[in-house]
């Protein structure tokens, strides 16, 4: 397995290798991280080297961005990068906005119910809720519940 | 310079230098998709990532508070998950062609026919642009979709803002009239 870790593969592979690292930067700030702005950073930092990602497979070395020359007439031997993977992720940046917003608007709205955006705080007042409401249902089941 | 900021995130405690992080980090990406040949994709990141979402996120800073608590939880599971997840995408790039060769999978099916004919059918000179409104019309129509959804759901979540915040203000100030 070892004896195809050539030079080349290494150089090759290096851009890929950068962006798992970025994601995985991301995932743990969204995994280990309790405030809830923070997590959203953290999601789009996965987001952003998930793109990053798609466009370094579209790359080609020698290659230009694919813009023609206004007059129509291409020429050959010029290599243009693939515009495939450019047309889906400008598609996903704009829908990544979207989301995002609309998390911004439930952690504003998360605020305003339980005055915190720390995720540990919330199931702290979650917990003390359900407490309370086990007891009261305890007490008109007669202690049985 | 990207992993530098990414890690920078995660020690940081104050939310608003955060939020600036993150908007450094879209521009630095923006960068480096400039020289991934990606100039559509870049000035859409440098538009969105680093203007409207660090706008929104301090909006919400604004509205809600600017620090971050110390968190209690252990580092140990989720740095395992991250390893684990971390590995197993590493296992996979394996397979994966060399970067920027010219006879990648990605180089040699849609890519050549989409260059072909979009230079006689669409007569547009970014190819972008073309495909994104000619080809994949319908993708672009179901964004729109999208986009109109998310901003339909976040007037509806913070409509009420103002009038519950007064309502809630009468409240106390009846409270304070009742106990005074």
């Amino acid at each position: 397995m070892f004896e195809e870790f050539t030079w080349e593969f290494i150089v090759g592979h290096l851009n890929y290798w950068l962006f798992i690292v970025l994601m995985m930067t991301g995932l743990y700030i969204v995994v280990a991280r309790s405030n809830l702005v923070k997590k959203l950073v953290g999601l789009n930092i996965f987001q952003v080297s998930v793109f990053m990602l798609y466009i370094s497979m579209g790359k080609i070395t020698g290659g230009t961005a694919p813009i023609f020359p206004t007059d129509m007439k291409v020429d050959p031997g010029v290599t243009y990068s693939n515009p495939l993977p450019h047309v889906l992720i400008l598609t996903a940046i704009v829908v990544g906005i979207a989301t995002t917003s609309l998390a911004l608007a439930l952690i504003v709205r998360i605020r305003e119910e339980y005055n915190t955006i720390d995720e540990a705080g919330i199931l702290e007042i979650e917990s003390t809720i359900c407490r309370a409401e086990n007891q009261l249902h305890g007490e008109a089941m007669g202690g049985r519940a | 310079m990207l992993v530098i900021t990414a890690l920078t995130v995660v020690r940081t405690a104050s939310l608003f230098a955060v939020v600036m992080l993150s908007g450094v980090f879209s521009l630095l990406s923006a960068l480096l998709l400039v020289t991934l040949d990606a100039v559509d994709v870049a000035f859409t990141e440098a538009a969105v990532g680093a203007g409207i979402s660090t706008v929104l996120m301090l909006s919400t800073l604004a509205l809600t508070s600017r620090h971050e608590r110390p968190s209690k939880l252990s580092p140990v599971v989720p740095l395992f998950v991250v390893l684990v997840t971390g590995a197993a995408l590493f296992y996979g790039t394996l397979d994966m062609p060399n970067f920027g060769s010219a006879d990648a999978p990605a180089m040699l099916h849609v890519y050549p026919e989409y260059m072909e004919r979009s230079q006689h059918e669409i007569g547009v000179p970014n190819v972008v642009t073309g495909i994104l409104a000619s080809y994949r019309g319908y993708d672009t129509l179901g964004e729109t979709a999208v986009v109109f959804t998310a901003g339909v759901g976040v007037l509806m979540l913070l409509s009420g803002l103002r009038r519950r915040r007064e309502d809630d203000e009468d409240d106390d100030g009846e409270n304070q009239r009742g106990s005074g």
